[in-house]
């Protein structure tokens, strides 16, 4: 494999950097937090601009509300809590505050999917991508690894508009490069290939660049395409990686509904109607246990999108 | 400074507008628009530090208003076109096709005067905590206003951002309650057991001031003393004793105004007992 991973580490505290970094490039980023200050590694920001850290205590709703104030009078909130009690918990006051209210304010959503492990299934959301695609004008993120996560942080420091940034609690490979600039809107190809395209999002990139490795034994070329972004989504990558390879896998660590399958297969149903197979948790709640063990158990690790990609071959 | 005369003149204007609103709209919200009426003519009027010539939603060195109750959207829009902040003869336009008057508030349409979208009830008082809170970041030393029901407050939501000004000691905050006593489906008591909002906001650590909704002294009082606890720590809750649908007698005092619309002919008696005024109809 051409990528390395340089040492496990959580996408949270890839947020915790950039937001560290945003701040001290623009002095109008704020952080606000519902009591998870250190869940969401919001220290360090806090710690060197006292200020600008809002502590909501175990008020969601509230500090939706609040941040949508703070950005009206030109600040750049991030309000950070766990996704499910940042998009489900306060679905209706992001709706009107954030994205019909055109402001500009930064959801960053941790411990997402499944992955947030032993809490289980009332703490781990599989539908909040659903919910925030669903919102007009909502951009929506889920960067891959720790690296891609500083650098989503600080883009979406600098958009101008409603964002939702989503990342993980578990250590996982870090393996994009440290400085690569992160592009809102743009499909990175991860690795090229010519037999089938593998869309990945989040945690399931480094899944699915494994499979690819798996797939290549086989004699299968996967090519394996990271949507940092969600929404708006890449639709000419989609389409241009489709045309080539004509058959198409997208891995999610999110339900089927509303997620970026979804996305992928009505872009592609529209535009180059291709075979597709969906890797994601289908319509199902989580439980507790270890993230590989959930991974494994809901079939979203890289031996399950190898087999994917070969029925997705066998439909062309 | 408008006397308390003009500023009941205007307010009779107001209701006026409001009733001739929601009839030609065909729906909106008169009961609370009415109840409130009063106490925001006071406020656009007189109290509040703002100019529609040089507004920006970012509200930068002026007073902020959060109409937290957005369905009273009649009394809203008729302040705002009556102070200046576009034509009356708008007005007409009240939610229909292609208006910038939503039937609730929206800031997608360019209305100047509008801060936030609200309509979704028990989110403007944390709306406003934040714009309260930007402005002591901002070192700007003037006020945010914040306009919450009574049945509103059933939310859970105005008591999480009660909890939140305080802690933050926003003390350049006032928000204030239609304490109309009413709500769509009957008497706040009868459908909630809401009880004392006055020991409920001290209990939460406010200052609290409860005003006569529809007599003026008492008005500028009241705003008057709100505005001197800048400086406590604390925000201000001012309670205004109201009554919904003030000012036409067949409207006053129930419920059932809150979200309907008179008849031709209630509209026309309406209009009798309010009387016509120097500043005319849109």
């Amino acid at each position: 494999m051409k990528y390395q991973d340089s040492g496990k580490k959580d996408t949270r505290s890839g947020f915790g950097v950039g937001l560290l970094k945003a701040g001290q490039a623009d002095k109008n980023v704020v952080a606000l937090t519902a009591d998870l200050k250190g869940s969401l590694k919001m220290d360090a920001f806090a710690a060197e601009f006292p200020e600008r850290f809002i502590q909501c205590g175990i008020a969601e709703a509230n500090m939706v509300g609040v941040a949508a104030g703070l950005a009206i009078t030109g600040k750049v909130p991030f309000i950070g809590s766990f996704a499910e009690f940042v998009t489900g918990r306060v679905y209706d006051q992001i709706r009107q505050e954030v994205a019909y209210g055109c402001t500009n304010v930064k959801i960053a959503s941790s411990h997402a999917g499944i992955t947030l492990g032993e809490d289980g299934a009332t703490h781990q959301t599989m539908e909040d991508i659903a919910l925030m695609r669903a919102l007009p004008g909502m951009v929506v993120l889920n960067p891959c690894d720790f690296n891609q996560t500083v650098q989503a942080t600080i883009a979406a420091a600098k958009y101008n508009g409603p964002v939702y940034l989503r990342f993980g609690r578990p250590s996982v490979p870090n393996f994009t490069p440290e400085d690569q600039p992160f592009e809102i809107g743009k499909a990175i190809v991860m690795n090229e290939g010519k037999d089938v395209t593998i869309f990945a999002t989040g945690h399931t990139v480094w899944e699915a660049l494994l499979a690819a490795d798996a797939l290549e034994e086989d004699g299968i070329k996967a090519e394996v395409i990271d949507i940092a972004t969600i929404k708006p989504l890449d639709e000419a990558a989609v389409i241009a990686s489709a045309s080539k390879t004509g058959a198409v896998v997208v891995a999610e660590e999110h339900n089927m509904a509303g997620g970026l399958g979804e996305a992928i297969a009505g872009v592609l149903a529209a535009n180059k109607p291709t075979p597709v197979e969906f890797v994601n948790g289908e319509d199902k709640f989580g439980q507790s246990g270890t993230p590989a063990a959930l991974m494994q158990a809901y079939g979203l690790d890289a031996p399950h999108i190898a087999e994917a990609a070969k029925k997705a071959l066998k439909r062309k | 400074m408008k006397t308390n005369e003009e500023l009941k003149t205007i307010a009779t204007q107001i209701r006026r507008d409001i009733l001739r609103m929601v009839c030609l709209a065909k729906s909106g919200h008169p009961g609370g628009s009415m109840s409130s009426t009063d106490f925001l003519t006071a406020l656009y009027f007189n109290q509040m530090k703002q100019d529609p010539a040089t507004w920006t939603r970012d509200g930068k060195g002026q007073d902020m208003f959060i109409l937290s109750a957005g369905h009273m959207t009649p009394v809203y829009y008729s302040l705002l076109s009556r102070a200046g902040y576009f034509p009356v003869s708008e007005l007409a336009s009240f939610r229909q096709m292609g208006t910038r008057l939503q039937g609730h508030p929206s800031v997608r349409k360019n209305l100047p005067g509008v801060f936030q979208a609200s309509g979704s009830l028990g989110q403007g008082l944390s709306a406003a905590a934040g714009l309260a809170l930007g402005k002591k970041l901002d070192k700007d030393d003037n006020f945010v206003f914040c306009l919450c029901g009574d049945g509103e407050s059933e939310e859970g939501q105005i008591w999480e951002a009660g909890m939140f000004a305080v802690f933050h000691k926003l003390d350049n905050l006032i928000a204030m309650t239609d304490w109309n006593g009413k709500q769509i489906d009957g008497p706040v008591d009868q459908v909630a057991g809401e009880g004392d909002l006055a020991a409920k906001w001290e209990a939460w650590g406010w200052r609290v001031i409860v005003a006569d909704a529809h007599d003026f002294e008492a008005i500028e009082k009241a705003y008057e003393l709100a505005k001197a606890g800048k400086g406590s720590g604390v925000p201000t809750m001012i309670l205004w004793k109201s009554e919904m649908g003030h000012g036409v007698d067949f409207m006053a005092g129930t419920h059932k105004w809150h979200g309907s619309v008179p008849k031709p002919e209630q509209l026309e008696d309406a209009l009798k007992q309010l009387g016509e005024t120097p500043l005319g109809d849109f």
